[in-house]
């Protein structure tokens, strides 16, 4: 559904804030735009493979070769390709438009008027960003799915343990991978919503955010800088290897799950400082 | 000017309210005294501090200095406590361009915790039916114009009933019914009890509508009051229409008035050979019979004399200064 082309749709008729903020974010043309882009990744992916012969095995991104075996390969595939640029751009976009956007638009004003207060605008804003991470990377997971099944085999998943697991635990750890990108993607929408209290400029946050978050994975690559890469948001972005392990080895889910917790206080609190005494001129 | 009310009586109080952004002083000092129940009027030129004042009493930008009463608590620590019982229309309307009028409405009330969600379609709009937006309700507001933005504007401000109503330049973009629909509007709200602080540039429309005004002129206010006494401020003149122009100016020396030079002064009137000569009435001047019983006793042949109030608009030029320049 693409709303805006014609009759405006209503927002939150009953609900309060966080549903308006919700249906604000996902019933925008902007947002859809982002997501079917999202999905295209993994259906171009799987078009690929399908109109040629397939690359030689160890060529292209990891578990391209498996594509043509198992069209659950697809989701996996689209999901490794998305999260250095495709994820972090979409989510650059919504948690930099989130304050300054309002800025932006002068709606800030009439927001704090209504009232509501800076603390809770804020949390709204930060929950509606993460939603829309877990909506985009499972955007990626569903979309991959779907095209996987409608053009390859399906069956059961040989892990990277060697052991092999029936289609329907597949699933299951396919879920888990777009858990782990969305809870990946925490992180840098802090960084976004910080970015976006700083600004009356959406267009301005949304490139800083997006500027850092590949700015991070190009630290994260200079052996130079190795006593920082601990503390890059996005050093676990492509550690969800554990996860495709008999038994699932939880660690990199955690020790991500920890970082990321530590970037949205950290940037949370910092966005808090601006915002809480900001003048609002806009 | 009005005496110091008790705090008791005042929807808006400030004391020495200063606000400096970096070096630049834009408000400066401001005690404001806006009573209960009163369509106060905020008067002054493009840049003078209006916009920037109406930000800290709302609480949207933090004083530099002073303090702000507003319902009797204090700004801006207090306010979620105060804003939901303001309407408030700050520089402006905006609105998400591609949400409808009243979907840009429900937005802002569910942002309101304390209005009640039960009633939220009803209230808004029986709002947007108030200002005439009930037929583009649905409509998208990027299809507005700056008019029905302005309007909606108003409805946003009155979907809860409020104790008191903060307009900033509320005729802004609007067409001449739609200015008198404002006008009627605020009176009939000030009727049903609301304190309207409505600021504006345009003189004429304070003047029809407000019971006491507030002049701000480069961040300073330069008069408040009723508008009664904002119009009785301003120096007197009297005027004099005579053949003898030169003898009536010295009677009016003689009492220690000083009669003005230049255009105007001592010419012809038209249509006859009779002078006018004018004289402001400063304070202490004496009562206009005694001027009159002077020019006569000196021979002057009196055929016209008047003491001339000014209006509101040239007390408004005479404490803001008559320059188009922005003042900085």
């Amino acid at each position: 559904m693409l709303p805006n082309s014609g009759a405006p749709h209503r927002a939150g008729s009953r609900g309060g804030l966080l549903a308006s903020e919700l249906a604000l974010v996902f019933r925008r043309r902007r947002t859809w735009a982002m997501l079917l882009a999202l999905g295209a990744v993994p259906v171009l992916i799987a078009l690929a493979v399908r109109l040629t012969s397939g690359p030689p095995a160890g060529r292209g991104p990891a578990f391209l070769d498996r594509v043509a075996g198992n069209g659950l390969f697809v989701a996996l595939v689209g999901m490794l390709v998305s999260i250095p640029l495709f994820l972090p751009l979409t989510v650059a976009v919504v948690a930099g438009d989130t304050i300054a956007g309002e800025a932006g638009n002068g709606t800030l004003r009439y927001l704090l008027l209504a009232p509501a207060s800076r603390a809770r605008l804020l949390l709204i804003k930060y929950a509606a960003a993460a939603a829309f991470c877990v909506a985009a990377t499972a955007m990626v997971a569903l979309c991959g799915v779907g095209i996987g099944l409608l053009l390859f085999p399906a069956g059961p998943v040989a892990l990277l343990s060697g052991d092999t697991i029936p289609l329907g635990e597949s699933f299951l750890r396919l879920g888990l991978v777009t858990a782990y990108a969305a809870v990946s993607l925490l992180g840098l929408a802090a960084v976004g919503l910080f970015v976006s209290t700083l600004t009356d400029v959406p267009v301005g946050a949304m490139a800083a955010t997006a500027v850092l978050s590949v700015a991070a994975q190009i630290m994260g690559q200079l052996p130079q800088l190795d006593w920082l890469h601990p503390w890059l948001f996005t050093e676990h972005w492509m550690g969800f290897a554990d996860l495709l392990r008999q038994p699932v080895l939880w660690d990199s889910f955690g020790e991500n799950a920890a970082l990321q917790a530590g970037y949205v206080l950290l940037f949370g609190g910092l966005a808090w400082a601006r915002f809480a005494t900001k003048d609002i001129l806009s | 000017m009005s005496a110091a009310s008790p705090e008791g009586d005042l929807a808006i109080h400030t004391h020495r309210l200063t606000k400096a952004f970096g070096q630049r002083k834009v408000v400066h000092g401001l005690d404001l005294a806006v009573p209960y129940g009163s369509v106060f009027g905020f008067l002054g030129p493009n840049g003078s501090g209006k916009t920037t004042t109406i930000r800290m009493l709302l609480g949207l930008a933090a004083p530099t200095s002073g303090s702000i009463t507003v319902l009797g608590r204090p700004m801006p620590s207090a306010a979620l406590e105060v804003l939901p019982g303001v309407g408030a229309l700050v520089e402006g309307p905006a609105f998400y361009p591609f949400l409808s009028g009243r979907a840009n409405l429900m937005r802002l009330d569910a942002a309101n915790r304390r209005a009640d969600p039960a009633t939220r379609a009803r209230r808004v709009d029986r709002a947007l039916d108030t200002v005439g937006l009930g037929r583009a309700a649905r409509l998208a507001v990027h299809a507005y114009s700056l008019g029905m933005k302005q309007r909606l504007g108003i409805a946003n401000a009155l979907a809860v009933r409020h104790q008191l109503l903060v307009l900033d330049e509320p005729t802004n973009g609007l067409d001449p019914q739609g200015t008198r629909e404002v006008r009627s509007l605020i009176a009939s709200l000030a009727g049903q009890g609301t304190t309207v602080f409505v600021s504006s540039h345009l003189l004429g429309e304070i003047e029809q509508m407000c019971t006491h005004a507030a002049v701000m002129s480069a961040g300073n206010r330069v008069a408040q009051g009723t508008l009664a006494e904002l119009r009785s401020g301003g120096a007197g003149r009297v005027r004099v229409n005579t053949p003898d122009g030169p003898a009536a100016r010295a009677v009016l020396a003689g009492l220690g008035l000083a009669p003005e030079d230049g255009a105007g002064a001592g010419t012809l009137a038209e249509g006859g050979d009779d002078a006018v000569v004018r004289a402001p009435l400063a304070a202490g001047a004496p009562e206009p019979e005694r001027i009159v019983a002077a020019l006569v006793d000196a021979g002057v042949r009196v055929r016209g004399f008047a003491v001339e109030r000014p209006s509101l608009e040239e007390r408004f030029v005479e404490l803001t200064g008559e320059g188009f320049d922005v003042a900085q």
